[in-house]
């Protein structure tokens, strides 16, 4: 007999290890492996290809870590929501005690391996952000503001400033610039996601804008938020990591993405309702393809300037 | 109940491990890489902590 049929509750619990992969949040890791890249590319100082890869890779880790300590924390609230009422903890794969450990693990793991394979500093900022994303956004923010995502936008905006640290070994104005993009870009993203979830965030709790201030007033700030965002980045567009290329993408992109705010702010919920929230879904799709594009944008231009084709 | 000499739950334990070996074998591999690409490139320092410039 074996032991499996002995004990039936260790058969139901036992995790595969892609439900701990799953922990990690590898479409956040995603992410965070593109801007870092882009970040640590743009620099003007090379980077040996092998430092490269491990540092892009422990960054990664160290995201993903920080993906682990929140859906330790946020256990009871994701059983709630229909978005993540599938994670591991919630979907009863993953023990919650396990994910503290294992985000425990890495995030030591990866600020320790970081600071071998890089520098101090980008280490430093890689805790940081975890520590950012962990604590202040997770454990405190979420719950108690409804600027949670506005300032707890900075933990997924750190990624590139940490791979421009890891090329330089020092801070300097341009990532800085694709630091702002990620963080005026977050809450467009999020309170259009929280316009179509309705109902998700009311139930499990979770003070967004639209449950403490309504769904009007949220329109209102998504549309307030891409206009920051387009002026950015634009603007961005005739610094050093900007070029023609890069403004091209941007002019286009921030006209379509400010032509979606406006749909948005000129609709009702009964407008919504009747087309099962069609523009606001769009908008946040549209959302994933602009960063990603404005990221490529700035990595076209890096890419191209040693054949004298990027930037101005 | 018959006895299957090999469980679901021992496949799913198989995976796991295997999983965790393959992620320990990669990251000795990478260790391994950065500590060759460290020592081979740049200035190194001899015992007395002298600079020397290859």
């Amino acid at each position: 007999m074996t032991d499996a049929s002995l004990n039936g509750q260790t058969q139901q619990g036992e995790a595969e290890f892609r439900d701990f992969f799953a922990l990690l949040k590898p479409r956040v890791m995603s992410l965070v492996v593109f801007t870092a890249l882009v970040g640590l590319l743009a620099a003007p100082v090379g980077v040996h290809p092998m430092i490269a890869f491990a540092s892009i890779l422990f960054i990664a880790v160290g995201a993903g870590a920080s993906g682990a300590l929140n859906m330790w924390w946020d256990a009871d609230i994701d059983r709630i929501m229909r978005r993540t009422k599938g994670r591991p903890i919630p979907a009863g794969k993953v023990d919650g005690q396990d994910a503290l450990h294992i985000g425990l693990g890495l995030s030591g793991l990866s600020v320790v391996m970081l600071a071998l394979a890089a520098n101090l500093l980008a280490a430093f900022l890689l805790a940081f952000t975890i520590f950012f994303y962990a604590v202040i956004y997770s454990m405190w923010l979420k719950r108690s503001t409804p600027q949670n995502i506005v300032i707890g936008g900075a933990a997924g905006a750190f990624p590139p400033v940490i791979g421009w640290v890891v090329a330089t070994g020092t801070m300097s104005f341009e990532p800085w610039l694709m630091f702002a993009l990620i963080f005026i870009w977050t809450p467009p993203h999020f309170w259009a996601l929280a316009l179509f979830m309705r109902s998700d965030y009311d139930d499990a709790g979770v003070p967004m804008l639209t449950v403490t201030h309504g769904r009007r007033t949220t329109r209102n700030n998504i549309l307030g938020y891409t206009v920051l965002l387009a002026i950015l980045a634009v603007g961005t567009a005739f610094t050093a990591i900007g070029g023609p290329i890069y403004l091209a993408v941007a002019v286009v992109l921030n006209a379509l993405f400010l032509k979606g705010a406006v749909e948005i702010w000129r609709r009702d919920e009964a407008m919504s309702e009747a087309d099962n929230f069609a523009v606001e879904k769009r908008f946040f799709r549209l959302s994933l393809l602009y960063l990603f594009l404005h990221f490529g944008a700035i990595l076209a231009e890096a890419t191209l300037a040693p054949f004298g084709l990027g930037g101005w | 109940m018959a006895i299957r000499v090999e469980h679901e739950l021992h496949k799913r334990r198989f995976g796991r491990n295997l999983g965790v070996g393959l992620v320990l074998a990669a990251l000795i591999a990478i260790i391994f890489g950065l500590t060759i690409v460290k020592v081979t490139s740049g200035p190194v320092a001899n015992a007395q902590g002298e600079i020397i410039n290859r």
